[in-house]
């Protein structure tokens, strides 16, 4: 049985609260006080949509083979490169076989659902293995906007192929067309819309309820034999409408994330999905859409196998929390032009040559291990390390980014530049053996101690400007009580 | 049978400019005041030296790579001349090179000379170090800056020991203090000014547990050595300085990438010492050594280097600072100069400028700062980081 095997969700760690950022720009826009309640998930400076697709990533393959996966389909509205394959850096990160199948799907927020649709497609085709659907944003809203407060970011990530089956795949259907809500050309940093109300009862209200209606009368199912429903709309009374419209009770529409991630995008309703899988039965049907020029919905059977799946991955993801200050929300966004000096603004020459021939050290944190001794190392090395053994040449592959560590020693750094001073940084020992120094992130001072544990994540460790790079490496984040 | 350099080689004349933030000198500027003073030191003529080394590490912001800048500001005439860089030993190395010239017979009279002129990047502290360390560690090493990298071994040092960090911190400062009260005294130093625990523990943080008054300055300057062998030497005058022990240790990358290191010593700093050590037949450094000028480029640095060249029993160099062990009338005056911490650190002159102080006072003539009659001085420069470093570790004598 082909279906879904398994799925991971990530939520940065910090939230901005809705009535601060009214607090501080209600002045200008009085009108979005209505949004102005709950918090929404912000991606800390050295997160993005592709760093966040790869983390959900990570969770959803704990279990799995990374060499059983032969297609990456990667969903945003938010990517980082409009040409550098997104999905092959994180194809890169994930240590995947240089052999998958990748696409960047984007340009709509129906994104989402089409890369898992497409997952399924893959899966089903014959060509072997497991594919990947990964959705996640990460968008920009002006200063005092409705989708400042409306937006915020995530990351859900769903593995499907051959195996123990969580939900199976019964059907779909697409509403495509033109419905300029947002738009945004290869020239703009932010994307303009048309007038809200129109977006809220014409798009929302209507695209979403006509896939879902056409999914159901194409199946030849009652709304009333729908265990859940899933779809993203951040307004409340929209919700209820489409609800009585399809003719299902309103306590099976999946509650929003909207109180506290925030509309994330593409993944918002694969978000959605994965908190429905975390409270659903075997024989469940789920109907999910997505919304976006058009909208999306696909018919899902949950599996026997669920009962066994280790679940509480959705409250795991939410329970990291800190807040963040908004004014640092808007540096962060680069909303604001911040003074970061000479040394910040020095960023040494990215070798591209270097960063393919050791694409593997620096994406994917894939280290070497000593066959005679045993020793593990990061980076890789041709001669042994350990002082006893020094042998030549005989090193096997060994990965990093899934070992935990153990915080041998950190500083606190106001000299070096960083876009959230001051710089931490400190050497890891990793379980197992391997030693290296990391920045670390996600902390600050007062949370570091000696010994503590820290787990690896992949994020933008700088970004060169003048040159179009980001520099994607790996940081260590320590593992903080009430929450890991 | 390598039997190493001890009595071999003789230092007949040495230079240092005064050291600061030389807005209006270049790097030409200091590098002919270092020479002169050291040929007028040695009473010989420019056209006597045979062979010269230059030392310099940040050739971008400074005088560019190669020896050329040396040879064209001082018109040697077509002599070898040759640049070397080894980070902060730079300067030890330039005069490792001219001594083993000397030494092998290839030249009577050569130059050691290391100049560097760090206050034009437009900002504090040592260039961006991304530059610094090749094209892929820009990409894989953190975000680390030469206080910050410091910083992590006095973090792993009150772990070990269990000391509170603010007790840590205190101890720190008194070497601070100390090298202030140096610096004080010597002209030629950057920051001449004396200064309290207290003004220590109240500076802003740089880099988590360090203060400012934890770090050295940044500053420009440059210094010389004429190099000769003992006969020609005794030509030139009496007082003239013989070198008894030259080691540098490089890291093997254990430190930072095998689990053996303890976080606490500077590897490289003891296997350096050690060596040099039995290269000058010192049997007991804490009764031999009669001065040290060490690299104090972070207070925490000279502390653990007190204890890796054996001066201080592991975990204890605390007792001997707030002892006064290592103060000007201590047992073994350290940094009698004002050190790195008040001299700044121009990369490729510090080993020099070292060398320069405990010339002085081997000879008794280092004024105000002059220790009682020492037999053996030790200079000491650590490059790089902690768990990453390049030693040099010289012993001279009369």
């Amino acid at each position: 049985m082909i279906g879904i095997l398994s799925y991971g969700v990530y939520i940065p760690r910090y939230r901005l609260s809705r009535e601060r950022v009214y607090a501080s720009m209600g002045w200008f826009s009085p009108a979005t006080r209505g949004y102005a309640k709950g918090e929404k998930a912000v991606a800390n400076y050295d997160e993005d949509g592709l760093s966040m697709g790869v983390e959900a990533a990570r969770v959803c393959l704990e279990a799995s083979k990374r060499e059983e996966v032969s297609g990456l389909y990667f969903a945003s509205t938010s990517l980082p490169y409009l040409e550098r394959q997104n999905s092959a850096i994180m194809a890169s990160a994930l240590n995947l076989s240089e052999h998958v199948e990748t696409a960047d799907m984007t340009g709509s927020l129906r994104a989402g659902t089409s890369a898992l649709l497409a997952a399924f497609d893959a899966a089903v085709s014959g060509r072997g293995g497991k594919a990947l659907a990964v959705a996640s944003d990460c968008r920009l809203a002006k200063v005092a906007s409705a989708q400042e407060h409306l937006s915020g970011d995530g990351a859900a990530a769903f593995l499907v192929g051959e195996g123990d089956t969580l939900a199976t795949l019964h059907g779909s259907f697409t509403v495509s067309c033109d419905f300029v809500d947002y738009r945004r050309t290869t020239k703009d940093d932010f994307g303009r819309s048309w007038e809200e109300r129109w977006i809220r009862d014409m798009g929302y209200g209507r695209l979403i309820q006509e896939a879902l209606s056409g999914l159901l009368k194409e199946q030849g199912l009652s709304a009333g034999s729908l265990a859940k429903v899933v779809f993203p709309c951040p307004y409340p009374a929209v919700r209820k409408k489409i609800a009585t419209r399809l003719g299902i009770d309103h306590s099976r529409v999946q509650e929003g994330v909207h109180q506290f991630v925030g509309d994330a995008g593409v993944a918002t309703p694969l978000l959605m999905l994965v908190s429905a899988l975390e409270e659903s039965e075997p024989g469940d049907l789920i109907a999910v859409a997505s919304y976006g020029n058009g909208a999306q919905a696909l018919l899902l059977k949950v599996e026997e196998c669920i009962r066994d799946y280790p679940r509480g991955g959705w409250e795991r993801a939410l329970s990291r929390r800190a807040e963040m200050p908004y004014e640092k929300y808007m540096a962060f966004k680069e909303m604001v032009p911040l003074e970061v000096g000479i040394r910040g603004e020095e960023v040494a020459p990215t070798a591209l040559s270097v960063l393919w021939r050791e694409r593997k050290a620096i994406l994917g944190l894939v280290g070497s291990r000593c066959k005679k001794c045993g020793t593990p190392v990061y980076p890789p090395q041709r001669v042994c390390v350990n002082p006893e053994c020094k042998a030549i040449d005989e090193m096997e592959e060994h990965p990093f980014a899934h070992r935990t560590g153990k915080l041998f020693t950190f500083t606190a750094d106001n000299l070096a530049f960083s876009m959230d001073p001051p710089a931490l940084y400190g050497v890891v020992d990793f379980e197992g053996g391997g030693r290296y120094w990391f920045d670390l992130t996600d902390c600050a001072l007062s949370d570091l101690k000696v010994g503590m544990e820290v787990k690896m994540s992949f994020r933008r460790k700088y970004v060169d400007k003048n040159r179009s790079v980001f520099g994607y490496f790996w940081k260590a984040v320590p593992v903080l009580g009430g929450g890991e | 049978m390598a039997t190493g350099i001890k009595d071999k080689v003789a230092i007949v004349g040495m230079g240092c400019t005064k050291f600061g933030e030389l807005w209006d000198k270049g790097a030409e500027d200091l590098m002919v005041e270092a020479f002169k003073e050291a040929i007028e030191d040695a009473g010989i003529e420019p056209k006597e030296i045979q062979a010269a080394w230059l030392a310099t590490c940040y050739e971008e912001i400074n005088i560019g790579k190669s020896a050329m800048p040396l040879s064209t500001t001082l018109k040697f005439p077509f002599i070898p001349v040759t640049r070397v860089e080894n980070l902060c030993a730079s300067g030890t190395e330039a005069f490792r090179a001219a001594c083993y010239a000397v030494a092998s017979g290839a030249y009577d009279v050569v130059l050691a000379l290391g100049a560097e002129k760090l206050k034009d990047t437009g900002y504090g502290g040592l260039p961006e170090l991304s530059f610094t360390f090749g094209t892929r560690n820009r990409v894989i090493f953190p975000n680390v800056t030469a206080p910050g990298a410091f910083a992590m071994m006095a973090t792993r040092y009150f772990a070990r020991y269990g000391i509170d960090p603010e007790e840590g911190r205190k101890t720190l400062a008194r070497i601070s203090v100390k090298s202030h009260h140096n610096g004080a005294l010597n002209p030629k130093a950057h920051l001449r000014r004396k200064i309290t625990v207290e003004d220590v523990l109240r500076a802003p943080i740089v880099a988590w547990p360090l203060g400012l008054y934890d770090c050295c300055g940044v500053s420009d300057g440059a210094a010389a050595a004429i190099i000769t062998t003992p006969d020609i030497a005794r030509g030139l005058r009496q007082d003239f300085v013989l070198v008894k022990a030259l080691q540098v240790a490089v890291t093997s990358g254990e430190e930072l990438m095998y689990q053996g290191w303890d976080g606490t010593h500077v590897e490289s700093t003891c296997r350096a010492a050690a060596r040099a050590y039995q290269e000058a037949g010192v049997k007991s450094p804490r009764e031999e050594i009669g001065v040290m000028e060490l690299h104090d480029c972070f207070s925490i640095t000279e502390l653990v280097t007190y204890e890796d060249l054996g001066i201080s029993p592991r975990g204890k160099a605390w007792e001997d600072v707030n002892s006064g062990f290592f103060d000007l009338d201590g047992q073994i005056p350290c940094q009698p100069d004002g050190g790195l911490k008040c001299f700044g650190h121009p990369i490729g002159a510090s080993g020099l400028r070292m060398m320069y102080e405990v010339y002085k006072q081997l000879q008794g003539k280092a004024g105000e700062r002059q220790v009682k009659d020492p037999k053996l001085g030790l200079t000491h420069n650590l490059g790089g980081f902690p768990p990453h470093s390049v030693v040099s570790v010289a012993i001279v004598g009369r």
